[in-house]
């Protein structure tokens, strides 16, 4: 998949990894059960609006907090394509890439694309397209090194093709 | 260009002889840490290597500590998974219920931090080890499943943020109240991406206790990692806790900071972060009466022994607020053992409060100390997320041990000063 294509969810700043999955589900490692209850916290109505392809776009700081890998993986297992954010908490960023969840940093694009805006996401070009106002946004590119492992799927699949 | 303390042990880890901020190095492990939430999905993880098994049995630590002693099935199925991992891999550094502890209070009592190692840990609180001068930061599964494998990780060399610490800490102010003072001062995402370096003659004078809490927090700020100089300190706590001499790295003179900033701990006053976010910090002179229900002391952040010290002094023949629940966590077996001794769980107990065996427990909303809608908490914890601690209406105020204490005698958020 090198294009994402769907409806915005927007959020705010500091967007923590307890409200996006909260501790009281983390028995379990299941994502479709991760998934049920991803956005709990801050969005009760999300799982049930979400649709494959959807986007998530948030401000400052997206995915702070605990490391759990729990956050990215109900985020992905609910269908998200992508997640559009001005900066991401460094822990999320790197879970979000060894799971092969795409993210993109854009600051312009954060603050201007506005719920339930259709958005489409390039990813070799890193060009996201409001397509409910027509502008279009340059996303921050990854260091060739990120790059690789984004297109090898994650980073077990990236050290499996080293071996 | 000078390299930072972080800068230079990352440069030793990667085997280069110097590193850049920005730069993506790879860097052997020391050690590879994970908990019950975190090492079941890295676990289910390492099936997907194409070579199998443990980079290294001795440099993987494995510490059930968040939902133990096992809150319900799926936790101790998680346990199980853990427990029956180490065993088929002969991991040696397992910590069964009965030996465990909070894992970033155990891991350096039990002498497995050294200064100068490079740590990961599938927990983001794992950035606690810079108090020993290690560099050490929180991943995800993944990330420990990759370490636990093939005893690397890739890191992007962090910019550096300097605090330049002076002067001595008051009465009843320590390490919590700095750390939530800077969070405060610079916000939850004013380190992202970079390392916080504790520097300055005002470094002498914190207590290793101190330290830890000040390193713990730095994720709070969005650090990589919060690092201090090694000083005889830290030397004749890491002899005291049998740890290997490790390799002391100091700051070159002309390392580069993307910012500094001068700190005079005899400023510092008792601080409270208020809901819902570390970066509320506030002074007593700004706190407004303010009734609370529960009061936690423990954690990862401060459930240390010179912690369960002063809330013991503070509650010391002087009784709980009525209506009030106090909850007391010794972060390890041993801290407890050692409280137990120096009689401060009696003094907990005669207070009112009770005492549980280690665990994060209410920290993360897990058990132990859940909320309910409205309820107001003082924790000595790190985290006063919406819902962190149970129900979303329910509301969080980071505190001191001094002022968790306090408070609780007050039945309302209460500066420790006046004890």
């Amino acid at each position: 998949m090198k294009e994402a294509r769907g409806t915005v969810f927007k959020y705010g700043d500091n967007v923590d990894t307890d409200v996006i999955i909260p501790a009281r589900y983390l028995a379990t490692s299941e994502p479709s059960e991760l998934a049920k209850h991803c956005m709990e916290d801050i969005d009760k109505s999300f799982i049930k609006k979400v649709k494959p392809g959807d986007i998530i776009v948030a401000s400052k700081n997206f995915g702070c907090g605990s490391s759990r890998e729990h956050a990215p993986i109900a985020i992905k297992a609910a269908g998200v394509s992508v997640v559009i954010a001005e900066t991401f908490a460094r822990i999320f960023y790197r879970n979000a890439i060894d799971i092969g969840l795409p993210i993109v940093e854009c600051k312009e694009a954060a603050e201007e694309i506005q719920a339930g805006d259709t958005v489409s996401v390039n990813f070799d070009t890193g060009i996201i397209t409001d397509e409910t106002t027509g502008k279009t946004y340059k996303g921050q590119s990854f260091p060739p090194f990120m790059q690789q492992l984004i297109d090898a799927g994650g980073l077990i699949p990236y050290i499996n093709s080293r071996e | 260009m000078g390299m930072t303390m972080t800068q230079k042990i990352l440069a030793a880890g990667a085997g280069l002889p110097s590193v850049e901020a920005g730069q993506l190095i790879e860097a052997k492990l020391d050690l590879v840490l994970g908990n019950d939430i975190t090492a079941p999905v890295a676990i289910k993880e390492m099936d997907r290597f194409k070579k199998q098994g443990v980079f290294d049995k001795d440099k993987i630590a494995l510490v059930p500590d968040h939902f133990v002693p096992a809150k319900d099935i799926k936790s101790a199925e998680n346990c199980k998974c853990v427990r029956e991992f180490a065993r088929r891999n002969r991991i040696t550094n397992y910590f069964e219920v009965g030996q465990m502890g909070i894992e970033h209070a155990l891991l350096p009592e039990s002498g497995l931090v050294s200064p100068g190692d490079v740590i990961i840990g599938a927990d983001s609180h794992t950035c606690t080890y810079g108090a020993l001068g290690a560099f050490s930061t929180g991943v995800g599964s993944t990330d420990m499943a990759a370490g636990m494998a093939t005893g690397k990780a890739w890191f992007k060399v962090p910019q550096a943020v300097r605090f330049n610490l002076t002067g001595e800490l008051g009465k009843w102010v320590s390490g919590k109240d700095v750390i939530l003072h800077i969070i405060g001062m610079i916000g939850v995402d004013g380190a992202l991406y970079q390392s916080m370096e504790f520097t300055g003659p005002g470094v002498a004078s914190l207590s290793m206790d101190d330290r830890f809490t000040i390193s713990n927090m730095a994720i709070e700020a969005g650090g990589k990692n919060g690092i201090f100089p090694v000083d005889e300190k830290t030397i004749e706590y890491e002899k005291a806790h049998g740890a290997e001499p490790g390799t002391i790295f100091t700051a070159d003179e002309d390392a580069e900071y993307a910012a500094t900033y001068d700190i005079d701990l005899a400023e510092i006053k008792p601080t409270v972060s208020f809901p819902h976010l570390p970066e509320n910090a506030k002074t007593f002179d700004e706190i407004p009466e303010i009734p609370i229900d529960q009061v936690v002391i423990g954690s990862c952040t401060n459930g240390r022994i010179s912690d369960l010290r002063i809330a013991a002094r503070i509650l010391e023949g002087r009784h709980i607020a009525e209506g009030i629940r106090c909850i007391v966590i010794p972060a390890t077996q041993r801290i407890y053992l050692k409280a137990l001794e120096e009689g401060l769980l009696k003094t907990f107990l005669e207070a009112g409060a009770v005492v549980s065996t280690p665990t994060c427990g209410p920290c993360l909303g897990g058990y132990m100390g859940i909320l309910a809608a409205g309820e107001r908490c003082v924790s000595t914890t790190n985290r006063n997320f919406v819902g962190r601690m149970g129900d979303v209406t329910s509301e969080i105020y980071l505190a001191s041990p001094a002022t968790a204490a306090a408070s609780a005698i007050a039945g309302k958020i209460a500066d420790p000063s006046a004890y």
